[in-house]
């Protein structure tokens, strides 16, 4: 009885791996896309509501420890199934336009969704890590799920090569962090007193393996590339979903069971943050690439939401937790768009050149963008705003001011590459006259549903930090 | 009994360890690999380890040496001779380290006097199939179940990049 009971603290996770399940059965059997796409976007939409309910319910732990409920899980559960969702619905009409349309799409898609909850909330590194693997492997698949596109060949494997290094790292964290602790449970790892080599050792590994996996320079060698090759809607979910779920994990890590160790952490965070969103921004600055230069602005933001954790204290985390949300909402609609406009015949219109005019061209589009880059370079009354403005204050009320005036710094020049973009989309003439085809229903209400969300919890953003201050 | 089958194991093993290195084709020493790691696993189920005896097969002799077969057979490497007659640093670092692993092997072997190792109690009830399955069933369900997900997800992807569109093939 205890188990069902369990089952049914854990029900989103469990929710999206039956759907995994059932949507994979269904392309089995050559389902139609449309029946798979909305069986997902239901099962999705069950589990966000439940995730939803959860987080005002009572944080405790399930199935013996291993995995944690509400609270600050629930919250990563919530923002985790947010992402999905709206991948789920914008990528239908990528692939189809793509014309390499397998349905099978879902079931990885949810099967990675199902990785990255356990990821988010578990309490042991060993699910942990096995949580990591799922998404990750998933994630592998999905960078390359357009075949005939090299560059989304070249994705995969760089992908799969580097991960598979940077897991190398993390698994030796966990076995030198187990010979320290003599147990992989995260309170066992917080109860350790004799901190010697190993202890050291198996911190450093354990969080080097993280920091592959949020991009933070000087370990996001691979983001450029990987997130211009993969089919756009996917890039949205690997910059969202996907380094939400590890920088939970990371601050359940952090908070549970290294805080004892703070004032060393704290140190290295501090360092990675400054050279993350200065490289970041800085290389962002000078590319000509729309989707290259996005790939560089994720990682300048998993900078800014280290800036949060280096804090360590709960207001730093509660900040870390608004930021990804922020940052989820506005960056995948920011991908929907882009996924949107890039090709027309043989023309890439990922490449800014291509911009020029686009605004006129499709007025909603070009509209939806502006929201959405307005928001992530940080202006108000947008959401990003207000989610920097969250991180910055926490890091000043840890008396990290110096760490927050270089956030300031170089989130003002980063308003420079954004803005560029709306210059060439409205203010420059086309060479070449471009017919789009027209929009989809689902996929404009969409964009337009996170654009709303950006516009109107960026003017209200109590309402979210309300919730999260309770935990 | 316990000890005429593990001189016998043991032989087996050492014996097939040395025709490993000392035969001559490619495929005959993967073969013999085979048998060495099979011996081994007997040793284990005489030291009461029978989980660590089936995971002794099933991974290393089933899987990693099927992989081993399959590289050795797709390479055709049976070019020995002149992979060792070049005095490169590699090789030369290669076989430091080799002294070294075998120098550490020699020092803990000298070191023990006994004839047999002793078998405790808590060893045998450890490393029992039914002691690991109910860890694996109760303590770590969840990561168990999750474990399925992962090894799901890894087929239907490895599928996934195998099949060839159908509008291609056109």
């Amino acid at each position: 009885m205890e188990l069902l009971h369990d089952i049914y603290l854990y029900l989103p996770a469990v929710i999206v791996a039956i759907a995994g399940l059932a949507v994979m059965m269904l392309s089995a059997f050559q389902a139609n896309h449309q029946t798979v796409l909305w069986t997902s976007v239901f099962l999705v939409a069950v589990a966000l509501i439940r995730a939803g309910a959860d987080l005002f319910a009572e944080a405790g732990y399930v199935f013996g420890g291993m995995a944690a409920v509400g609270g600050m899980a629930a919250f990563g559960t919530f923002i985790i199934l947010l992402g999905t969702l709206f991948t789920l619905l914008l990528c239908h009409d990528y692939f189809e336009k793509a014309g390499e349309y397998f349905s099978e799409i879902y079931a990885i898609i949810l099967f990675a969704t199902t990785g990255m909850i356990v990821l988010a909330t578990s309490t042991n590194l060993v699910t942990i890590f096995i949580g990591l693997e799922t998404m990750s492997v998933a994630l592998y698949v999905l960078a390359g799920s357009v075949k005939s596109d090299k560059r989304s060949i070249e994705a995969a494997l760089k992908y799969f090569l580097l991960g598979a290094f940077s897991t190398g790292f993390f698994l030796y964290g966990i076995a030198l962090l187990y010979g320290a602790a003599g147990s992989t449970s995260l309170e066992a790892i917080a109860a350790v007193t004799d901190k010697g080599l190993i202890y050291w050792a198996g911190t450093a590994l354990l969080l080097t393996g993280f920091f592959f996996k949020i991009s933070a320079v000087p370990f996001h060698m691979w983001t450029p590339d990987v997130y211009q090759g993969s089919p756009t809607p996917i890039t949205g979910y690997m910059a969202t979903a996907a380094k939400t779920a590890g920088f939970f994990s990371l601050m359940m890590i952090l908070s549970r069971a290294l805080e004892s160790s703070h004032v060393q952490w704290s140190e290295v965070m501090q360092v990675i943050a400054v050279l993350t969103m200065v490289f970041g921004n800085v290389i962002a600055l000078v590319q000509t690439n729309v989707k290259r230069m996005l790939a560089y602005s994720s990682i300048a933001h998993a900078g800014y939401a280290l800036v949060g954790l280096s804090a360590g204290t709960l207001e730093g985390y509660s900040a870390v937790q608004f930021y990804l949300f922020a940052y989820t909402i506005m960056n995948i609609g920011a991908f929907g768009v882009i996924a949107y406009f890039e090709r027309y015949r043989d023309l890439d219109l990922t490449e800014l050149d291509n911009y020029a005019g686009l605004g006129y061209k499709q007025p909603l589009m070009g509209v939806l963008l502006t929201i959405f880059l307005f928001s992530l370079a940080g202006i108000p009354p947008m959401l990003g705003f207000a989610g920097k403005y969250l991180v910055f204050a926490a890091a000043v009320q840890s008396q990290l001011i110096l760490l927050a005036i270089i956030g300031v710094l170089t989130s003002a020049a980063a308003a420079f590459y954004y803005l560029r973009v709306m210059v060439f989309m409205y203010m420059k003439t086309p060479a070449t006259d471009i017919q789009l085809a027209p929009v989809g229903t689902v996929y404009t209400l969409a964009l337009g549903f996170l654009a709303l969300l950006t516009v109107v919890l960026g003017v209200m953003p109590w309402t979210v930090a309300d919730i999260l201050a309770a935990f | 009994m316990v000890t005429y089958l593990f001189f016998l194991l043991a032989t087996l093993a050492v014996g097939s360890a040395l025709a490993t290195i000392m035969s001559r084709s490619t495929v005959n020493s993967a073969l013999f690999l085979v048998l060495n790691m099979v011996s081994l696993a007997g040793v284990y189920l005489l030291l009461k380890a029978q989980f660590l005896a089936i995971i002794q097969i099933l991974v290393y002799a089933g899987a990693i040496m099927v992989l081993f077969l399959f590289v050795i057979m797709l390479l055709n490497v049976d070019d020995e001779q002149t992979i060792f007659s070049k005095k490169t640093f590699r090789n030369a670092f290669g076989f430091l380290l080799g002294g070294i692993v075998a120098g550490q092997l020699f020092y803990a072997i000298a070191g023990y006097t006994g004839v047999l190792p002793d078998i405790s109690a808590e060893m045998t009830s450890v490393g029992t199939v039914e002691a690991i399955g109910k860890t694996m069933f109760t303590e770590y369900l969840f990561p168990f179940e999750v474990t399925a997900i992962l090894l799901t997800v890894a087929v239907v992807g490895a599928l996934f990049i195998a099949q060839r569109n159908p509008k291609s093939q056109n």
